[in-house]
């Protein structure tokens, strides 16, 4: 894997998170893979025995999206949301929530597609309804939350190493 | 933005894992605990703390399931636990793992969708 491949998780604002990967294709094919049933089967959240039970996407302004995991073990995670705006192959602005809340409200996630070279840039942005919720996130395992939580667990291993 | 609750461990424990390890005094004694158990007295003596602090500072570690306290009423030593230790950097990890791994089930499908829009191309 090269360097371009390695995803970047950032915090701009205290209500988001954002994530960025670099893919080597170009972006109008980024974009279908982010929004067609047949092609979000094959990679989003589907690893060890976890598929789609229910996958479905209504892509328009408005159209709501489904998606349901099945474990081995047949247990189900459920999420959706609507889509707010759709500009293929360059932005696509959609709610989610989960059935489970792991947070409070909804969030609002900005995915923007940039292409340069043969290569896109995905920047996919989680707005949330409060820093509370953001944070409520992060603690469970996101970037700055991750990243303050390695260090603070970084601290207690490397004393551990030494002593 | 993606599925989380793929066999985590419990959340409240999670949360009071993460909570115990956000100070650095707490921080410190798991680092002093690292090198051996020791006792609240043992423990109070290089943070300059008085022991009910310290002992405040233990409870919070035992109820994060990061330490454990001896049987012994004297001196009821303190050791280290690493299970909830592994437990959480492991989930931390399996999160990022989850996204990655998503990204680079989508790098493969990207490359597949490339060669097909290639040879479409060529017909």
């Amino acid at each position: 894997m090269n360097d371009t491949a390695k995803m970047q998780v950032t915090t701009p604002t205290d209500r988001e998170i954002v994530m960025t990967r670099v893919f080597d294709a170009p972006r109008d094919l980024v974009f279908d893979a982010w929004t067609k049933p047949e092609l979000l089967r094959r990679w989003l959240g589907v690893f060890n025995g976890w598929t789609f039970a229910v996958c479905e996407v209504d892509l328009k302004v408005g159209g709501a999206y489904r998606f349901v995991w099945r474990g081995r073990d047949g247990n189900e995670m459920g999420m959706g949301g609507v889509y707010r705006e759709i500009a293929r192959p360059e932005r696509l602005v959609s709610t989610e929530k989960f059935d489970e809340a792991w947070y409070p409200g909804e969030a609002l996630d900005t995915m923007v597609l940039t292409e340069k070279d043969g290569n896109t840039t995905c920047t996919l942005s989680v707005l949330y309804a409060s820093k509370e919720a953001r944070d409520g996130v992060l603690v469970s395992g996101m970037d700055k939350g991750v990243a303050e939580s390695y260090d603070n667990l970084d601290e207690v291993l490397k004393s551990m190493a030494v002593t | 933005m993606q599925p989380t609750s793929y066999g985590q461990p419990p959340r409240a424990q999670l949360d009071a894992t993460f909570a115990a390890l956000a100070d650095p005094t707490r921080r410190a004694i798991l680092a002093r605990l690292a090198s051996g158990e020791a006792s609240v007295t043992e423990l109070a003596e290089p943070f300059a703390m008085s022991q009910a602090a310290v002992s405040k500072h233990l409870k919070v570690l035992e109820r994060a399931g990061l330490i454990s306290r001896g049987r012994d009423a004297q001196r009821r030593p303190s050791r280290i636990e690493g299970k909830a230790l592994a437990d959480a950097t492991e989930w931390l990890e399996r999160y990022r793992r989850i996204w990655e791994g998503n990204y680079e089930r989508l790098d493969a499908l990207l490359d597949e969708l490339k060669a097909n829009k290639h040879q479409r191309g060529h017909k």
